[in-house]
Formats: C-alpha cells, sequence, structure tokens
C-alpha cells in the first residue's frame, strides 16, 4: 500500500527524470532479456525460466523462480502465484535489487531495506502466515546446502536448529520450558538481519537506476 | 618535539600513586636500557684488554706462574647483540603494558604517539649520557625484521570479502592517487624551490628529479600508522578496509617509483622509454609480488595438508613460508609487501582447514604478538631516531611539503571519488572521503626509504630526512590524535562489534546465490557471476588438493556451524561445563521452545521418579559433576614432540557426547511419557501436532493443553537445558532406571576417551562395567562413582586436587 502511495506521488516528477537518466537503455536491455526468454511472448513462465542454463547450479533455483511469480512482489497487496507473468511484473521484482544512491535520504533507506527484506522473508514464508516456521526454515537451509549432497542434508537440519535457537533467544531472551516459538515474524527477522547492511548489499549491478525511472517504465508499459 | 614531549609527560604522571610508581619503573628500565649497554660499551675494551693481556701471559711464558681460575669473568661483549636486542623488545613490551594501565591516557592519545614520545626520551637519554645513539632504525632491520610480522598478521586477517569487493576502489587510490600524489607533491617543490627569492638559498640546488624522488617516498600511506591508528578508532568496515588496503597495495608504486628516480637521479634524464619501462616494471613488480606470494601461499597450504601427525610445528610452516614469500620477492625488487598479503590471503583459507584448533589459535596469537611488538619497536625506534638523525632544518621546504602533502591528499580524494563513484554502487560520501584524506598518514617507511638514499647522490639528504619526519610527525601527532574526535564528531558509522550469528551466515549465502541468480536471469555477467564460478572452481578443484581429508567438501556454511559449535563447545569448557547451550545467549529458551512438540504429558510423572532425599542427591551429583570435569583435566606425561594434551578438543568431543547424549535422553523421555501417560495416541498424533504447529493460529485449543503443560513442568522429566538446574541433567534417569543406557554411557566416555590416548590405555584397564548390580539403587550409584573415581585417580595425575578432597566423604 505504501509503495503504491509513494509511486502515485514520484509519477509527477518522474517524467522529468527519465529525461537524463541513463535507465531508458537498462530497461530496454530487460525488455530484450525479458523477450529472449519468452521467446518473443508478451508473458514469461516457469519453463521459460527453468530453461536458462546458468541457473541450473544454483541451489536455491526454485526459490528463485518462485519469487518472480509470487503476487506478494507486487505490492499489490495480492496473495498467491501468477502462472505467467508479464514484463512489467517482472520489472517489479528486478526493482527489489537496485541499490541506493547517493541521494537516497534516511527514510527511504530504510523503507528499501524493508522492501528487501520483505522479499527476502517472502522468499522463506512459503505458505504466506506471516512466520517462518522451523520446517520452513530447515527447508531453506536443506535448499541453500542442497548441492552438496549427503552432508549438507545432515547438516541442514542442525544448522537450522541451531539458527532457530538463535532467533528465538535473541528476540525472546526469557521463555519458561514450556513455551513454544511459533517462528519467526518479520520483525525478528529484521532484528536478525540488522547487521548485514541490507539496503546496499542486496542489489545488482545491472539494475543501477533510479527508483523513479523504474517506476516511469512501468507507467510507461 | 621537545615540547611536545613535555606537554604530554606531565598528563602521564599526573595519576595515581601506583601508576605513577609504574611509570617511575619504567623509567629506570629505560635508564637502564640505555645506560647498560653504554656500559657495556665502554666497559668491553678494558675487559677485552686484561683478557688479551692474559692470553699473551699466558702464552709466551708456559713457564711463568699459573693464574688463579677466575671464579666469575664479566664477557659482556659475547651477548651485547642479543641482550641489547631483548633489552629493547623489553622496553617496547613494558611500554605498551604501561599504556594500557593508564586508563584516560590511552582514550586521548593513540599509542603510536605515546611511543615515539618514548623514543625521543630514550634517545636524549642516550644522547645525553654522551653516547653515540645506535642506528635503530636501520633499513635493513626495518626491512627484514620490523615490517614482515606486521604486513603478515594483516595480510593473513585480511577480511577478504569486503577487500575484493572494494578492490577496484582501493587499486584506484592505491595506485593512480600514489602516482598524483608522488607527481603533484615533487613537481610543486621543485617549482617552489626554483622560486628567486631575495636572499639565494641552498634549495636552488634541488634538480626535479630528487624532488620527485622526495615525492614518491613522502606520497605512500603507511600500513603501520593506519593500522595503528585505525584499530583504535573502530571505523565502519568500509571505511577501514580502503584505507588500509590503499595503504597495503601501494608499495608497489612506491617501490617502482623509488628505483626509477633512485636510478635516474644520478644520471639527470629520463626519457620516454624510461617512463614506458617504468610502468612495464610496475606491473611486474606488483603482479610479480603477488604471484609469488600466491605461490608460497599455495605450498604452504599444500604442506599443511600432511601436519597431522606434527600439530606442533604446524603454526611453523605458516609463518616460515610467509616470510620465504617475503624475501624471495626482495631478491628480485618486486613489492614484498605485496608478496606477504597475497601469500596469508591465498593459504589462510586452507590452511585453518586442515590445522588444528589450537594451531590456529597458535598462529592467531603469534602473529598478534609478533606484529605488536613490531609496532611498538618501529615507533619507538622513530622516536630514538628522530634524536639521533643528522638534521638540516629548512623551514621553506619543511613547511612546503607538510602543506603539500594534506593538500595533495586532499585534491587526490576528492578527484578519484568522483570518478570512481561514477562506478561504484555504495557510494563515498563527502563524511567517508573526508575520513579517507585525513587517514592517510605517513610512518616509519617513509623514514627508511629516506634513510636508503645515498649521501653521495643526494647532498640533501638530511633536509630530505628532517621533512620526511616533520611529516611523519605531524600526520601520526596532529592527524592520528584528532581523527578520533572528528570521527565522534562527523558520527561516522562504526564498526559492529557483534559476533556474526549464524542467521547472518545463512543470509549471506543465500543472498550470493540469490544475486548470482538473478544475475542469470537479467543475463547480465556481473561479479556475482563470475565470484560463483571462482567459488565452484575453488570447491571442485583446488580443495581437494590442498585440503586433507573430509573438509574439503564441507559447504562453506557448514564450516562455519562446525566453528561455532567448537567455540560455544570450547567457551562451555572453560566455564566449567555446565550443560547449557549456547553460553553466548544468555537466555531460557532451548531446543525444545523451538522443536514442535507435544505437550508434557498430562499425568504427573513423581512415580516413576524414587523419592530420594535432596541432599543426597545433590551429593550424587557433585560426585558426577567432578568426575564429568575431570576426564577433561587429565594430564598426560610431558612429550617433546606432541601436545601435553588438548583440552579444547577433549572437551570437544566431550561435549558432543554430552549433546547427543542429551538428544537420547529427550527421545526417550518423550517415548516414555508417551508409553506411560498417553495410551490413546490421538491428540499427540503426528498428523495433528503439526496442523497445530504450522498453523500456529488454531489458538482454540492449544491454550488448553499448554496451561495443563505449564502447571507440571516444573517436575524433573521436563528436561530443559535451563541455567539454574544443574548441570548433570541425567541423573534423575539414572536413578529412575539404573539399567538406562545413560548410565552407561558415562562409562561409554570413559572407554571412549581412553581410546584417544592409547598411551594411558594399558591404565585404563581399571575402566570395567560394575560388578553386578548389588542391592538397591543407590549403593550401586556410588558404587559406579567410585568406580569412576578409581578410574580418575589411575588417569590422572597423582598430585592432591581440591576436588578430591571434596569427594572423599563419599568414599566407602
Amino acid at each position: 500500500m505504501r509503495t503504491n502511495y509513494r509511486w502515485i506521488s514520484d509519477v509527477s516528477s518522474c517524467c522529468c527524470l527519465c529525461f537524463f537518466s541513463v535507465s531508458p537503455e537498462q530497461i530496454k536491455n530487460l525488455h530484450k532479456r525479458f523477450q529472449q526468454l519468452s521467446d518473443n511472448e508478451e508473458t514469461i513462465s516457469r519453463e521459460n525460466l527453468e530453461k536458462i542454463p546458468a541457473l541450473a547450479n544454483n541451489p536455491i533455483r526454485k526459490q528463485i523462480i518462485d519469487a518472480f511469480f509470487d503476487k506478494r512482489n507486487q505490492h499489490q497487496n495480492e496473495v498467491g502465484a501468477f502462472q505467467e507473468i508479464g514484463f512489467e511484473q517482472f520489472l517489479m521484482v528486478m526493482s527489489h535489487f537496485r541499490p541506493p544512491t547517493l541521494k537516497t535520504t534516511e527514510e527511504e533507506r530504510e523503507a528499501m531495506r524493508k522492501e528487501k527484506l520483505r522479499f527476502l522473508f517472502n522468499m522463506h514464508d512459503t505458505d504466506n502466515d506471516g512466520t517462518i516456521t522451523l520446517e520452513e526454515y530447515r527447508k531453506v537451509v536443506e535448499e541453500l546446502l542442497s548441492k552438496s549432497g549427503a552432508i549438507g542434508l545432515e547438516a541442514a537440519k542442525a544448522i537450522a536448529d541451531a539458527a532457530m535457537l538463535e532467533v528465538a533467544s535473541t528476540n525472546v531472551p526469557h521463555m519458561a520450558p514450556d513455551d513454544f516459538y511459533e517462528g519467526i515474524t518479520f520483525e525478528h527477522f529484521e532484528q536478525i538481519l540488522k547487521g548485514l547492511e541490507m539496503e546496499s548489499r542486496m542489489h545488482i549491478r545491472f539494475l543501477d537506476v533510479d527508483t523513479m525511472t523504474m517506476r516511469c517504465g512501468k507507467s510507461k508499459s | 618535539m621537545p615540547s611536545r614531549t613535555g606537554s604530554h609527560s606531565p598528563a602521564g604522571f599526573g595519576k595515581s600513586l601506583p601508576e605513577r610508581g609504574l611509570l617511575l619503573l619504567m623509567v629506570l628500565v629505560f635508564l637502564e636500557g640505555s645506560v647498560l649497554p653504554l656500559g657495556a660499551a665502554s666497559s668491553p675494551d678494558t675487559s677485552h684488554q686484561t683478557n688479551l693481556g692474559d692470553h699473551q701471559g699466558t702464552h709466551t711464558g708456559p713457564n711463568s706462574t699459573k693464574k688463579p681460575f677466575p671464579v666469575l669473568a664479566v664477557e659482556y661483549d659475547r651477548v651485547q647483540i642479543p641482550f641489547e636486542i631483548s633489552l629493547w623488545v623489553l622496553l617496547a613490551s613494558l611500554m605498551k603494558l604501561g599504556f594500557h594501565l593508564i586508563p584516560r591516557l590511552s582514550s586521548i592519545v593513540p599509542e603510536s604517539c605515546l611511543l615515539i614520545v618514548v623514543g625521543l626520551l630514550v634517545g636524549g637519554l642516550i644522547k645525553l649520557a654522551g653516547e653515540e645513539v645506535p642506528p635503530v632504525l636501520d633499513s635493513r632491520l626495518f626491512f627484514l625484521c620490523l615490517l614482515p610480522p606486521i604486513i603478515l598478521d594483516a595480510g593473513y586477517f585480511l577480511p577478504i570479502r569486503p577487500f575484493m569487493e572494494n578492490l577496484g576502489t582501493i587499486l584506484m587510490f592505491a595506485v593512480v592517487g600514489t602516482l598524483w600524489n608522488a607527481f603533484f607533491i615533487g613537481g610543486v617543490l621543485y617549482g617552489v624551490a626554483q622560486i628567486q627569492p631575495a636572499n639565494p638559498s641552498d634549495l636552488h640546488q634541488l634538480e626535479l628529479l630528487p624532488c620527485l624522488l622526495f615525492g614518491s617516498i613522502i606520497s605512500a600511506v603507511d600500513p603501520v600508522a593506519v593500522l595503528a591508528v585505525f584499530e583504535e578508532i573502530h571505523i565502519n568496515e568500509l571505511l577501514h578496509i580502503l584505507v588500509f588496503g590503499e595503504s597495503l597495495l601501494n608499495d608497489a608504486v612506491t617501490v617502482v617509483l623509488y628505483h626509477l628516480f633512485e636510478e635516474y637521479a644520478g644520471v639527470g634524464t629520463v626519457t620516454l622509454l624510461d617512463g614506458v619501462l617504468g610502468v612495464i616494471s610496475f606491473f611486474v613488480v606488483a603482479l610479480g609480488g603477488v604471484l609469488v606470494g600466491a605461490i608460497y601461499g599455495i605450498l604452504a597450504a599444500f604442506t599443511s595438508r600432511f601436519t597431522s601427525h606434527t600439530r606442533v610445528i604446524e603454526p611453523l610452516f605458516v609463518f616460515v613460508y610467509s616470510y620465504m614469500a617475503y624475501l624471495s620477492a626482495e631478491i628480485f625488487h618486486l613489492s614484498g609487501i605485496m608478496a606477504l598479503i597475497a601469500c596469508g590471503a591465498v593459504m589462510r583459507p586452507y590452511v585453518e582447514a586442515n590445522i588444528s584448533h589450537k594451531s590456529h589459535t597458535t598462529i592467531k596469537y603469534f602473529l598478534k604478538m609478533w606484529s605488536s611488538v613490531s609496532e611498538t619497536l618501529i615507533f619507538i625506534f622513530l622516536g630514538v631516531a628522530t634524536v639521533d638523525g643528522p638534521h638540516a632544518w629548512n623551514w621553506t621546504f619543511v613547511t612546503v611539503t607538510v602543506i603539500l602533502c594534506l593538500v595533495a591528499r586532499v585534491i587526490g580524494v576528492v578527484g578519484l571519488t568522483y570518478v570512481i563513484n561514477k562506478f561504484r554502487i555504495v557510494k563515498l560520501t563527502t563524511k567517508d572521503q573526508f575520513i579517507i584524506a585525513y587517514g592517510g598518514l605517513r610512518g616509519a617507511i617513509a623514514f627508511s626509504l629516506g634513510f636508503l638514499l645515498n649521501q653521495d647522490h643526494f647532498p640533501m639528504r638530511k633536509m630530505f630526512l628532517t621533512a620526511i619526519i616533520t611529516v611523519i610527525f605531524f600526520t601520526v601527532f596532529v592527524q592520528g590524535m584528532t581523527i578520533k574526535p572528528l570521527v565522534e564528531l562527523l558520527a561516522v558509522k562504526k564498526k559492529q562489534e557483534a559476533k556474526r550469528s549464524i542467521n547472518e551466515e545463512i543470509h549471506t549465502q543465500f543472498l550470493d546465490h540469490l544475486l548470482t541468480g538473478i544475475e542469470d536471469i537479467c543475463g547480465h555477467y556481473g561479479h556475482h557471476h563470475w565470484k560463483d564460478k571462482l567459488n565452484r572452481f575453488n570447491k571442485k578443484y583446488v580443495k581437494k588438493c590442498l585440503i586433507a581429508g573430509e573438509r574439503s567438501k564441507e559447504p562453506q556454511l557448514i564450516a562455519f556451524y562446525h566453528k561455532m559449535e567448537m567455540k560455544q563447545a570450547i567457551e562451555l569448557v572453560e566455564s566449567g561445563g555446565g550443560v547449557k547451550l549456547p553460553s553466548a545467549m544468555p537466555s531460557t529458551v532451548s531446543m525444545q521452545n523451538i522443536q514442535p512438540k507435544k505437550p508434557p504429558p498430562a499425568k504427573p510423572v513423581e512415580r516413576v521418579l524414587p523419592q530420594l532425599p535432596k541432599g543426597r542427591e545433590e551429593e550424587i551429583r557433585k560426585i558426577l559433576r567432578s568426575n564429568l570435569q575431570r576426564t577433561r583435566q587429565r594430564l598426560r606425561s610431558y612429550n617433546r614432540h606432541t601436545l601435553v594434551a588438548d583440552p579444547y578438543e577433549d572437551g570437544f568431543s566431550d561435549l558432543l557426547i554430552k549433546k547427543q547424549r542429551m538428544v537420547e535422553l529427550e527421545k526417550k523421555i518423550k517415548e516414555m511419557s508417551n508409553y506411560l501417560t498417553v495410551p490413546a495416541a490421538p491428540p499427540d498424533s503426528p498428523t495433528m501436532c503439526r496442523a497445530r504447529l504450522a498453523s500456529g493460529r488454531d489458538t482454540d485449543f492449544k491454550p488448553a493443553q499448554q496451561q495443563k503443560g505449564n502447571k507440571k513442568c516444573s517436575d524433573p522429566q521436563a528436561y530443559s537445558m535451563k541455567p539454574v538446574s544443574d548441570s548433570v541433567p541425567t541423573i534423575q534417569v539414572d536413578l529412575a532406571s539404573p539399567q538406562s543406557p545413560d548410565s552407561v554411557n558415562l562409562l561409554d566416555e570413559f572407554r571412549h576417551a581412553g581410546q584417544q590416548q592409547p598411551e594411558v590405555e594399558d591404565q585404563g584397564l581399571m575402566m570395567k562395567p560394575p560388578s553386578g548390580p548389588s542391592g538397591p539403587n543407590k549403593p550401586r550409584e556410588a558404587d559406579e562413582a567410585r568406580d569412576q573415581q578409581k578410574l580418575m585417580r589411575c588417569l590422572s595425575d597423582p598430585g592432591p586436587s581440591a576436588d578430591e578432597d571434596e569427594d572423599e566423604p563419599f568414599l566407602p
């Protein structure tokens, strides 16, 4: 909702920014790539993404592809999954990977951090109940270690358990022996990843584009 | 400078009495350190002569009267050099010790400044005594002995990730920045020298090439000074690695410029060809240094693969290979600093996987110790050399140099950042630029290079040295002392002290893969893509060659997890071995709080447990606990070639066993309670359970169950790792069911420990399970305890210990 609001408010100023920003080429590049992936179709499907050869070795390939088709990442307050996504949605997912600029104010940075963390959180929280349960977390770690064979699978459970324990004990330091920590909420998620400086770390060089222009591309398309 | 010392030392003396006493002691130590050599310097002549005389006497006349055998002879000069070295090192270490005992002083003045002041004092004392100041900061000594430990320490513990992520920026500052500084300072100095003032001065003799040489010496940021100051201000990682990385990598530029200008200063002209050769030489020096370092690093890693049987010399390989890399690079005038950095950085991941934990600690401590002693000595020597050095003070030259250094640095940083920011994603703010510019400290490397200059080729050497020293003092004192308040004033982001958590590690990995994946989807091969390729190559081929055994296949995350587990185990062992999970997290949260589990049995469990007097329970607990601890404290016979004992590793395996046992126990309790109390499973059936936990919202029936659970949770059966409870959670069950696997486990553990140490196995024959059940539970338990104590007796040293006394009353 917030993003939508900002988007509307930015529309007035974004068009002028479009002119002296490099983004049109980048959006064009992305569009070219999009068409290449979709075989010149309007939309892209899972199979298209699964065919990318470089992704084959990625241990979290499935989650990455899922994220593209997750309606939660479109900021429309919708839940569920698309079967196919258009360029607009594709860009929207990509926009999570933009870096902060020198002009970004503190509040914007904070918002950006939240947005990026939310993206990660959604990747983990597969059933969209607002918490990452132990099951889900174990799954994440398992996927992460899925390329390392049997040792990985064995260790994954222990690691996820230790990580969960850590989250529980940093966020709820005192629990009676019988309390049950149901899972990582978004607030706790934010708390434990405070040290990672997500806003400046989760970015891709290719998308060195202003936030506004990114939305411009959207409004044009 | 003397005025500055005057202003500082009162600050040191105006302290409380013990501190003052300590300082006095230190002054005495210097006196000793400086006067003793002097006394020695004069005494050897006499003693030597008498010795000679004796010899002559005995030789010329074998018939002459035999002198009585000298009961006590003085022969100082035989030990003079090592003795004096030891004295200097002792002085340096005591100084370091002293500063940290004075709390307020070290927070105001950086250590480096204080050490220079000490050096000045010592030099002054030596001079006052009318003796010749030893050439302490001799270039050979500096480059061959003092510098390598510091650089190796920096290279081995180089934070690779931020370093590689900012490599472009660092190289830009190190190469282009240093070149700009050198040429700007040299050029403008030459210009200034050519200005014709009313009165002719000796500045006019200055030619362009010596000026440029001077510029290249003075322009390089010094890693020693930067480290000394930046370690104290705890600046954020990015700025630290930018300034520090620059100071490390600019060595190649400095080496090339230095040799180039020194070579041609005699000739007088530099042609274009020489310039081109210089550029080529730069690449050769830099890349050659890195290559030499990498080769030695790989060799070291490969060697460490085979050291599992001779753990004692493991750390040595790290040091020797690195030093060899440094020396080999110096043979060819390659950049020794870059070789050391490359060597340390390349070998570290593999060496760490191969060597034992203890060796790793040893390496860490040795490196830190050497580098800090070296650093201390360098600063003290800098002070001494200042007192000693042949000075030629030229106001114009010195002032212009200092100002130029500042101006060139600022222009260089601002200009380069402007360019760099176009390519950087995390931009450098104005504050960052200021700190980078302000952190450009000069140090002892510049001094040593200046010291190396040949007086014949460079008649202005003295003036150069004076100017270099002034710049060093200016940067170290003025900038070094003001940078800390400035950092606070500007609210520059500080370093986070927190340790890396497992969650952060998971997400770092996750992010790496995610970004690689997104890049792949974009069809853009950015640095994540290449990093991923490199990682895969590393995993597939390099690790297999360089890392012994299973660990080569271990993914990073698992390695991290093991390391963390190890660290916790060590903390646990050191803290006395309570069965408390992660002691880093002082909380009551335990595995069972997050584990999807069913509520505790509805029926009380008391009837399962035999009623046991509280006091008795306590006693048994004590016995068991002390025995459990003793497994680790056992000493083995001393052997020069193996480490005496590996308490950490023993403790670790110990802990793992304990942990394992706890898991088993937990399982058993679950089973037991299942069996005992819930004859009809339905409410606890796994599917129900999962449904409730997964959705976590159907609170309608859970609270009831949880409340029920809460009522019962205080019983010992609700086995938890509460810190308040005693460290041996297995006792209750031991008593409850003597045949339970846990009571056997204890002995298993000893057997296991015995197997680990073959040298005590023969004595380990005492280990045998209790000879059959002998009546009720309690005697049996005591029997077991005694048995174990017997075992302990023969395993441990015979010396009396407090624990044993404590145990005495329980022996039958």
